[in-house]
């Protein structure tokens, strides 16, 4: 029982991990599409999911002034820590292109310290509208907007610049054209005369968000997957060679009624397939816990229940707890009958 | 049926040669019931191990149903164990786990038969008392009930011999002479080819003749 719990906390990890990272993605892809725009440019050598890269403002008067856009909106996104950012925005141009912000308290900016907040921040911080926040400067909640725009706090975009000095400095650039149909010939218009930058459509912005472009996120799977064979290993190495002690005696009687060595190995092999199961269950059922968990307390990183990868997550622990198996396996099998029911 | 010339067997304990048996000599015929009696150390429990497959012997020739035990590989071993030889243990050695009926149908999936009792078998288990503790646990069955199970386990696959290590060794009187009773039905009626080890001279009478063994030899 406590060693299909141990494997349930491998599965377990393994996909909150996978889940995590799916969510804060889905989450960056859902608040690019809250933006309204068509199109984003970002400075050259920027990497997809890095938004802090600068760029000169002045791209955002030579956006404007291409055929078919109707709108554009620079912003600069400034990150405080803790993987946290503020973005820097024009309000105005902001919430032509996305439809304005929902206020749930409080209202828009008033003054060069004032800060939007989304629900979710807000909530996993207990702010409100009125409160003064410190986030390296100090800032002053203007008001808390409903999430799913860009970002999760705002600032007035000439305030932002001033106090990071990073003064006529931008890091993307939203743009919204006046048919769909437009979107490429302004992308093609805009790499001719923007060399370097990199223009996407949204579409292919949103498609670029995934693990794989974010390498370090990959590799951090790969050490918790590997992590996660580990402990497979070791649980059930311990469990089953505990068990092989403890059933000395029986696989002496199991020997003296004749059976082979492949006949004592697969009686361990279907214990360790059982218990790999009953752990991959409990994994995938505490997932939905841990999901609850972040949820509550870490609400800023959104969990996914990824179902793609229950087979895979509970794969692995197979392996683990198979290859866990094989010593105390070998163990019994060789067991010399005479010796093992002399055993008390 | 079980032909032995010369068997010796040596065990190295340490640096030390053990001679457990020195040269044994004996012949049983097919449907016998012999009782091989004898003090500790005297050979009778590696005379068994070796007749059961156990253990190979060091030298000597050793005929079961014609198959020379000298030189068989641990997998013809096993073959023998499963096919050819039955055991019963002074302890029963039943798995705990397993009801009564479970502990004498992992016999037959060992030996790679289908799982099942056919009518003549049911009717040892009437002869054996079992058909209403079939389900029980070992640690729900009173120790005669568990030698029981233990033999019915042993006959299951219809060995050429059953091998009996002091059967009565843990049981009381009444039990014991269950127990005894059984195996000599079984040998009458089933013609059963039985070896029983014990040390008790009561429970050697149950036996066609007694063999005496001493120091590693058949001594009577």
């Amino acid at each position: 029982m406590l060693s299909a719990v141990a494997i349930g906390v491998q599965v377990t990890m393994i996909l909150t991990l996978v889940g995590v990272s799916q969510g804060v993605l889905a989450d960056i892809a859902r608040n690019s599409r809250g933006t309204g725009a068509d199109i984003l440019v970002r400075p050259p050598g920027s990497s997809v999911l890095a938004f802090s890269g600068d760029m000169p403002q002045g791209i955002v008067g030579l956006v404007r002034k291409e055929p078919h856009v109707t709108m554009v909106s620079g912003t600069k996104v400034q990150s405080i820590g803790n993987f946290d950012s503020i973005t820097g925005i024009n309000i105005g141009e902001f919430s032509a292109m996305s439809g304005g912000f929902r206020f749930l308290e409080g209202g828009p900016f008033q003054g060069p310290d004032d800060l939007l907040l989304d629900e979710v921040y807000a909530k996993a911080h207990k702010l409100h509208a009125g409160n003064t926040v410190e986030l390296g400067l100090k800032w002053h909640v203007a008001g808390v907007v409903e999430s799913g725009k860009l970002s999760r706090m705002f600032a007035p975009l000439e305030s932002l610049q001033e106090k990071y000095s990073a003064r006529e400095k931008v890091s993307v650039v939203y743009v919204k054209v006046d048919d769909p149909k437009n979107v490429q010939a302004v992308i093609d218009s805009l790499h001719a005369k923007l060399e370097d930058y990199k223009v996407f459509s949204l579409d292919e912005f949103v498609s670029l968000i995934s693990v794989d472009s974010i390498p370090i996120l990959k590799r951090f799977t790969n050490v918790v997957v590997g992590l996660a064979v580990i402990v497979g290993f070791l649980v059930v190495f311990l469990s089953m060679y505990t068990a092989v002690l403890e059933r000395t005696r029986e696989i002496g009687i199991l020997k003296a009624l004749g059976a082979s060595p492949g006949y004592v190995m697969s009686i361990l092999m279907r214990e360790t397939l059982a218990l790999a199961v009953a752990g991959a269950i409990a994994g995938i059922l505490m997932s939905y816990g841990t999901q609850w968990i972040m949820k509550v307390f870490v609400p800023t990183m959104p969990m996914l229940i990824v179902h793609a990868w229950w087979p895979w997550a509970s794969l692995i622990a197979l392996v683990g707890s198979a290859l866990g198996a094989v010593y105390p396996g070998m163990k019994a099998s060789r067991q010399d009958a005479i010796e093992a029911l002399a055993y008390d | 049926m079980i032909e032995i010339q010369n068997l010796k067997k040596t065990y190295r304990v340490g640096d030390v040669d053990v001679h457990a048996l020195r040269g044994v000599n004996l012949k049983v015929e097919r449907g016998e019931f012999v009782s091989i009696v004898g003090p500790s150390g005297s050979g009778k429990s590696t005379l068994f191990h070796i007749l059961g497959g156990l253990t190979p012997p060091t030298s000597g020739t050793v005929h079961i149903d014609g198959r020379d035990l000298l030189g068989m590989t641990d997998a013809e071993r096993t073959d023998l164990r499963k096919k050819s030889v039955g055991f019963v243990f002074q302890k029963y050695n039943l798995l705990p786990t397993l009801s009564a009926q479970d502990n004498i149908t992992i016999a037959q999936d060992i030996a790679g038969r289908p799982q099942g009792f056919d009518p003549q078998f049911e009717e040892i288990l009437g002869l054996l008392g079992l058909k209403g503790r079939l389900h029980h646990k070992p640690r729900a069955l009173s120790g005669g009930e568990q030698q029981r199970v233990a033999i019915a386990r042993a006959i299951v696959n219809h060995p050429a011999i059953l091998l009996a290590d002091e059967p009565t060794g843990n049981l009381d009187t009444q039990n014991s002479d269950a127990v005894l009773g059984l195996l000599r039905d079984l040998n009458t009626r089933l013609g059963q080819t039985i070896l029983m080890i014990t040390h008790n001279p009561e429970a050697a009478a149950y036996g066609h003749r007694i063999v005496k063994m001493r120091d590693g030899r058949v001594v009577e």
